[in-house]
């Protein structure tokens, strides 16, 4: 169980730079196209960032409600990454073969493009759902119990 | 004067590793581990890895120092064998033999950047040339790791997700 940090300098620069945090974990995530960065750590940093609410608020402030009920989305990222292979199934192509994503008006380098951000991001929440995920069953369990009988 | 970087640097990696080893009290020893991972990222990224220190900063001195930290408040903080085993003769022996024969192995290394040896003529030029007509993808450690090597990246995601999986079905109990 962990519980809140009762000094106000942490509680206060917690509450300035998770945002900061989850920001730059989406600037990370997002820029992975063109410069360094990608799904792997923007993920990380955004579970993180998750974290760091609990880590500094406790398990039962109402910030750390939205780290717990990201919990909920454990294997979301694989269905987003392998469902974009199944996609290029559908479309008549090899299993994640980009180039054969049926959307119309695009060219194909726009479509592989298109498929490098949308299998980024399943990397992404898979990534940060785990990380959150491996450190509240060490942390707590009557917790994790609770939130998934909600 | 191109060592001014790569000798303090070797020093506080060496220091910090030595010292997460030596000390006693196993939350220092974590701390340390932390800060080893922190020198480590900086050299990767001296070296021209920014991606790999990226992941080095986030992983091994945040992620992986809390959750040391967290693994450390479920058991004892001291580490109890006062008195640690010598350690014995034949790895007294063999392990510094093997480190003279890796350095003595690693004058036949290619130069670091050199465009003739065998890991930039093989099939990188390709990549360089062709990765950003085929991807539209500027960084090309993208595109090659998320486009032309999908299938592998999707095969590490599936083994993060089972380490999730794994932790949860160990360590989740019902409380009773």
């Amino acid at each position: 169980m962990i519980k809140a940090h009762d000094s106000i300098i942490v509680q206060s620069l917690g509450r300035f730079l998770v945002p900061v945090i989850q920001l730059f974990g989406l600037y990370v995530l997002f820029f992975g196209q063109y410069g360094p960065g990608g799904g792997f750590v923007g993920g990380v940093i955004l579970g993180t960032s998750l974290l760091l609410t609990i880590l500094v608020f406790g398990h039962a402030a109402s910030r750390s409600q939205l780290a717990k009920k990201v919990l909920h989305g454990d294997g979301v990222g694989m269905l987003i990454y392998a469902g974009v292979g199944g996609l290029c199934l559908i479309g008549g192509g090899e299993f994640l073969n980009y180039a054969n994503l049926e959307i119309p008006g695009l060219e194909i380098p726009a479509r592989r493009s298109l498929g490098i951000i949308l299998t980024q991001i399943g990397v992404a929440v898979d990534v940060a759902v785990t990380a959150i995920s491996i450190i509240l069953s060490l942390s707590a369990q009557e917790i994790i119990e609770d939130s998934l009988n909600e | 004067m191109t060592f001014a970087y790569e000798i303090p640097l070797l020093i506080l990696l060496l220091v910090t590793a030595a010292g997460a080893i030596m000390v006693k009290d196993l939350m220092s020893a974590i701390l340390l581990l932390g800060c080893y991972s922190f020198f480590l990222s900086l050299v990767w990224a001296w070296l021209g890895a920014v991606d790999v220190a990226f992941v080095e900063a986030v992983v091994g001195a945040g992620l992986a120092t809390v959750l040391f930290l967290l693994t450390l408040f479920g058991t004892e903080p001291k580490d109890g064998r006062l008195r640690r085993p010598p350690p014995p003769i034949a790895a007294v022996i063999a392990l510094p033999l093997l480190g003279v024969l890796l350095l003595y192995a690693a004058k036949d290394l290619p130069a670091f950047g050199d465009p003739a040896s065998p890991a930039s003529t093989h099939i990188s030029p390709f990549f360089l040339k062709q990765s950003y007509q085929d991807t539209q993808t500027p960084n090309v450690v993208t595109s090659v790791l998320m486009d032309y090597r999908s299938l592998d990246t999707m095969v590490e995601t599936v083994v993060i997700f089972t380490a999730g999986i794994a932790c949860a079905l160990l360590l989740r109990r019902k409380t009773s």
